[in-house]
């Protein structure tokens, strides 16, 4: 089944894939702004996670830590934007603005001399059994563990937020930090667990770029998905299942773009690889038209200083 | 009558840099016992009940629940020892439903279903009706205020602290309030109620301390004195009432006619189909509680928010259309409520926010150049002639205490000579001697020949110092009437009574 | 334990000494990441912030400085302009790519045409590349509530892309042997943008960033534009109480970080980068908000901020080819210094106190 020379099987599996970073990095950054938190940092906390990933998964050999490793130095990084906002009060998009610069800079600064090395593979999870049966097989079995897991995160996510005790707590802080702090609760240290959170997701993405997408260490891997996870939050109005569906529908039109890119399309490769970006701007203008309040938490970038 | 004592505070101390909020504050109040904490704005009660609530440590002083040891370290505590408290600025969140509100006051709340069933039980106990599943965001002052009630009520507090609860409730809805509040005293529930409103004091609670500065200074049952000593007590002098000059009616000065906008806040309230005229010389008082487009009427006046040219005219000219500036050139000046950030800008200095409405009417621009030296001569005008208590024009007006930040609001407006003026909560937070100030400011406007616009949620200052007065309920304006001779019976009925809560509690009587 | 405490009025001290403390800060810091990469610290940092400036060979890049602070302090001014009011232009680097698309494309096709109004056209054309690609963000914004941040970084990638489109192909030399980028503009001299003094580096771009300084400090001080712009930016509601019209405040100030970023690209593109080259752009645009920060918003600061990061542009570049040390390493300094900025500003605002027992010892 072939459409001009694209197999929708194929790209459907593709692109569940090629989504997982900024599925990780967007559900990260829901939790962070449901909180209250604007961090404009996950591009500078994916590359970190990138190399952090790479480095781990390169000196031990094993790509389960390199996951891991990734998630950490995300954390790390995001460390320092909790520190410079909840604890220095600083505005939170000039501190996120730095935290991109800053996590490019060390990252290409940290990825010298692993240029060209290859990391240890990260390999389909279920038996080829499963994998190779007609259609449902590559879409539903091929995967690597971390495509499960992202789409776990999800659903974890979605019902930690909605049902449970933590859930109703960060929402109420990201609704309104004033009253939050009346009833007792430490604004400042939710909100600095979610900040860690959100690295810690945001680094596990860009440690699945360097790992299982490209899979090789490049300057700036990351290549502004960083930013696209952003959109796709206010596309998703900070719920975790559209944030699926926003990183899936974009994860499409890269893989179709880079199809078309392959299979030779009429239109010049330029325009084709600016299509993604165009793309989210698009999006973003049909989710913000016409409504005054799209979901956004009511305390999202402002900064809480108790007061008496 | 003797009660076994609940809560002893003794000697607490609590000072802020350059202020000294309460100063070796003693008192106790027994079980069940209604007891009043009396004290006008920056008195110290606020302060005081936050202490007792574990929001913040006392310097110095101790506390007693129960004949042991109290120092709550959080509000968790406070709540876990059985001291619940209702803010005056409620501690809701909007964008939650009743049920999760609820839930976020309580230490171990049951699953969801269980704790809605238990607000309906506990709101029809106590006559407050309440649906669990609705959006506060969408809800009443009054109602909002319920759920804040139901919050402390789930969880059998021995001691109940309501800061000023009366402030955002129709006449009729304080009644209900008190009924409810009865039957908790009886049930052996003690509440701290905190108020600076002398008729609902005396009516209401068998003790009150009266706070001055800080400091106690006096303590009495109210029932056996009359209001204007426990005033006097209050205050620590006399007051004097505002004279106003009899202005015989002139021309129409501002004209509104069928008037409706949407709102630009999140849940705010639209304006539906508001008429009302004002003359020359004579004061509009506007009532309702918070909430009911108050602040929707004030931008729709000011020019922030836009409407079509005719329903708005200063002086038979069409303003409806045109922005704040233009309609300061067309003589409309406007105060709104906020002052910190609506304003005012709180980190600008006075200068500049004399600037920021001035600027028009006091010619304070050439050629878009701004004139700094004209603006600071204005400020000082302004300071002086309100007796604003600040180092100089050039303070950020953040510094000043909300008294002070208002009379040089108030000022700032007052002063421009402008022929229409309107006024949202002209003297809220502020100490009965500023206030009465600006009271009498205005009333002198009005004699000046000013139309004047005063929104207010204190009924008793509508009084004082309109000559019509009309009422904003749910974006409605009930048609002007004239003040005199006006009951608050009437009044509670234009505000539209209880909102139904009547039935809750005949239902159960 | 330590606690903050808000200022009543903002301290006057700490506006001008925070920037200070943070580059002191940032040299420490710095110097620890230095010694970690096994690099002589005193060294590094000698070489960075003194040799350009008085060592060997500053006769050469003391020019060098304006050459590269001129194009931050053009678009930071005109970004800070934005930042004031709450308007987060974050793609400075796509306007400035196409306004040097734009600018060089109406040089290229007069191409060999002798005047002496070619110049200006190009600048005004690449003011205009420049205002027209932020117009995007602000008319998304104004109209459809979009949000500028985002737009205007997806805008930087289009335009990148834009670059790449251009040096290989509409903008190509068709003498240039199928090597990729345009004509050198230093064979073209109705087009160049010569310097005008060498040892002071200065070129119209130069001359353009003080102008457009002195010129910003007078209409935040003295104008009422300047007023609604700090106005807006504190106090959003106040500003709308006050009569500003939020919409066209944004378009004004988008517009005008968009055409100074779009002068700065052409002025570049014209002169030191002598043509369109897939690679041209080196990441002004970006470097530019640590500088609007680091100038505290303030157009004067901003020149002083611009030399600054000039500074670390200029001895970075000897860092590396002297003692090796990677350019990233600067980078990292950069970004470094914009978190102590930020982090140090708190002490404008805020003040710590010491708290012992519930009582507070009171400190500055």
């Amino acid at each position: 089944m072939d459409l001009g020379g694209i197999n929708p099987v194929i790209l459907i599996a593709t692109l569940m894939a090629s989504a997982v970073p900024i599925l990780m990095a967007a559900l990260g950054e829901t939790v962070v702004e449901r909180a209250g938190v604007l961090n404009l940092g996950v591009e500078g906390m994916m590359v970190i996670g990138a190399l952090g990933g790479f480095v781990v998964a390169v000196e031990t050999g094993s790509p389960v830590l390199g996951f891991f490793g990734g998630a950490v130095a995300g954390a790390a990084l995001s460390l320092i934007f909790a520190l410079l906002t909840q604890v220095f009060l600083a505005n939170q998009v000039a501190t996120g603005l730095a935290l991109t610069l800053f996590g490019l800079g060390v990252s290409s600064l940290g990825g010298q001399g692993y240029n060209g090395v290859k990391p240890p593979p990260t390999t389909q999870l279920l038996p080829d059994a499963l994998a190779d049966l007609p259609v449902v097989g590559p879409i539903l079995f091929g995967h690597d563990w971390v495509v499960y897991f992202s789409i776990l995160m999800t659903a974890v996510l979605w019902w930690m937020l909605k049902f449970t005790r933590v859930g109703l707590i960060i929402r109420a802080v990201g609704e309104s930090h004033e009253a939050a702090h009346a009833l007792g609760y430490k604004v400042n240290r939710i909100r600095l667990a979610c900040i860690a959170f959100g690295g810690a997701m945001a680094g596990m993405g860009g440690a699945y770029v360097s790992l299982a997408r490209v899979p090789q260490w490049v300057d700036g891997i990351t290549a502004g998905a960083g930013w696209i996870a952003l959109a796709i939050v206010v596309f998703a109005s900070w719920k975790p299942w559209r944030v699926l569906i926003g990183a899936y529908l974009f994860g499409g039109i890269t893989v179709l773009q880079l199809n078309l890119q392959v299979a030779g399309s009429v239109i010049p490769v330029e325009y084709l690889s600016m299509a993604p970006y165009l793309i989210t701007i698009l999006v973003l203008v049909i989710m913000s038209a016409g409504r005054k309040a799209n979901g956004a938490p009511a305390a999202l970038g402002q900064n809480f200083h108790a007061s008496r | 009558m003797t009660r076994p004592e609940l809560l002893r505070v003794e000697g607490i101390t609590k000072a802020y840099p350059g202020v000294v909020a309460n100063s070796d504050v003693t008192f106790s109040i027994g079980e069940g016992e209604i007891h009043a904490l009396l004290g006008e704005n920056g008195a110290g009660k606020s302060t005081m009940v936050k202490m007792i609530y574990g929001l913040i440590r006392p310097d110095s002083g101790a506390m007693t629940l129960h004949e042991a040891a109290y120092q709550p370290g959080k509000p968790a505590e406070a709540r876990r020892l059985g001291v619940a408290m209702v803010f005056q600025h409620f501690s809701l969140f909007e964008a939650l439903n009743v049920a999760e509100n609820v839930a976020l006051g309580m230490e171990n709340p049951p699953p969801m279903r269980e704790l809605a069933a238990r607000i309906r039980a506990v709101s029809e106990e106590y006559g407050l009706p309440l649906d669990p599943s609705r959006m506060v965001g969408d809800l009443s002052a009054g109602e909002r205020q319920r759920v804040e009630i139901i919050r402390c009520l789930l969880q059998d507090p021995k001691l109940l602290i309501m800061d000023e609860p009366t402030s955002v409730l129709t006449p009729q809805e304080v009644e209900i309030l008190f009924r409810t509040l009865r039957q908790l005293s009886s049930e052996g529930t003690a509440i701290l109620y905190i108020s600076h409103k002398l008729e609902e004091i005396k009516s209401l609670c068998d003790e009150a301390t009266i706070l001055r500065r800080g400091k106690v200074v006096a303590t009495c049952t109210p029932r056996e004195r009359t209001a204007r000593e426990m005033a006097e007590l209050m205050v620590g002098q006399a007051l004097k009432t505002p004279e106003r000059r009899t202005v015989a009616k002139g021309e129409v000065a501002l004209g509104v006619s069928d008037l409706s906008v949407e709102s630009p806040i999140a849940f705010g309230t639209a304006l539906k189909g508001v008429s009302f005229t004002v003359a020359i010389g004579e004061v509009l008082g506007i009532a309702g509680v918070a909430g009911n487009g108050q602040d929707e009427l004030l931008l729709a006046l000011s020019g922030e928010l836009k409407a079509a040219a005719d329903k708005v005219r200063i002086a038979g000219q069409a303003v409806g259309d045109l922005g704040p500036t233009d309609r300061r050139k067309a003589g409309l000046v406007a105060a709104p409520e906020d002052r910190y950030g609506h304003a005012a800008a709180p980190d600008m200095s006075l200068v500049e926010n004399a600037f920021l409405t001035a600027g028009v009417r006091k010619g304070l621009t050439k050629r878009g150049f701004v004139d700094w030296a004209g603006a600071r001569k204005f400020a000082e005008e302004i300071i002086a002639a309100y007796d604003v208590r600040t180092p100089g024009p050039d303070v950020a007006a953040r510094a000043l205490s909300g008294g002070n930040l208002q009379k040089f609001l108030m000022g700032r407006e007052l002063m421009q000579g402008a022929s229409v003026i309107v006024i949202n909560q002209p003297t809220w937070g502020v100490d009965a001697a500023a206030a009465a100030q600006i009271r009498q400011s205005i009333l002198d406007r009005a004699g000046e020949g000013a139309a004047v616009v005063v929104i207010s949620q204190d009924l008793d200052e509508l009084l004082e110092v309109s000559d019509s007065f009309a009422v904003l309920n749910e974006g409605r304006l009930t048609k002007p009437r004239s003040t005199e001779g006006l009951t608050m019976d009437e009044i509670g009925l234009m505000m539209g009574g209880a909102h139904g809560m009547e039935v809750a509690h005949h239902a159960e009587a | 334990m330590l606690r903050l405490e808000k200022r009543p009025t903002p301290s006057k001290f700490w506006l001008y000494a925070t920037p200070p403390v943070a580059v002191i800060l940032t040299m420490i810091a710095g110097g620890i990441l230095f010694a970690a990469m096994g690099k002589n610290p005193f060294e590094v940092i000698r070489t960075i912030f003194w040799d350009p400036v008085f060592g060997e060979f500053a006769f050469y890049l003391r020019g060098q400085l304006l050459v590269k602070a001129g194009p931050l302090i053009l678009i930071a001014i005109g970004l800070a302009l934005g930042f004031r009011a709450g308007i987060w232009n974050i793609g400075a680097e796509g306007q400035y790519i196409m306004g040097a698309i734009f600018g060089a494309g109406v040089g290229l096709a007069v191409f060999p045409t002798e005047s002496r109004w070619i110049f200006p056209v190009m600048i005004v054309a690449g003011a205009f590349g420049g205002w027209a690609w932020a117009m995007i963000p602000a008319i998304l914004k104004t109209r459809f509530n979009t949000n500028e941040i985002l737009v205007s970084l997806m805008l930087v990638y289009v335009a990148e892309t834009i670059l790449a489109k251009a040096s290989t192909g509409f903008l190509k030399n068709p003498e240039g042997m199928g090597f990729p980028g345009s004509r050198n503009f230093s064979s073209y001299p109705a087009a160049q943008n010569g310097f005008l003094s060498d040892t002071l580096g200065l070129h119209w771009g130069g001359v353009a960033a003080l102008v457009t300084a002195v010129l910003a400090y007078i209409l935040l001080t003295r104008h009422q534009a300047g007023f609604q712009i700090k106005l807006a930016g504190q106090a959003p509601r106040a500003a709308r109480f006050h009569g500003v019209n939020p919409a066209r405040l944004v378009v004004m100030c988008m517009g005008i970080s968009g055409a100074l970023a779009g002068m700065a690209g052409l002025f570049e593109v014209t002169g030191p980068a002598g043509q369109i080259s897939i690679d041209f752009n080196t990441g002004y645009g970006f470097t530019a908000i640590i500088v609007a920060f680091l100038g505290r918003l303030n157009p004067l600061g901003i020149v002083l901020a611009g030399f600054l990061m000039a500074l670390t542009y200029v001895g970075g570049e000897m860092a590396s080819t002297n003692l090796g040390l990677p350019d990233a390493a600067i980078q990292v300094f950069q970004g470094m210094l914009l978190f102590f900025l930020l982090a140090v500003d708190v002490l404008t605002n805020y003040r710590f106190r010491l708290w012992v027992g519930g009582a507070s010892l009171g400190a500055k």
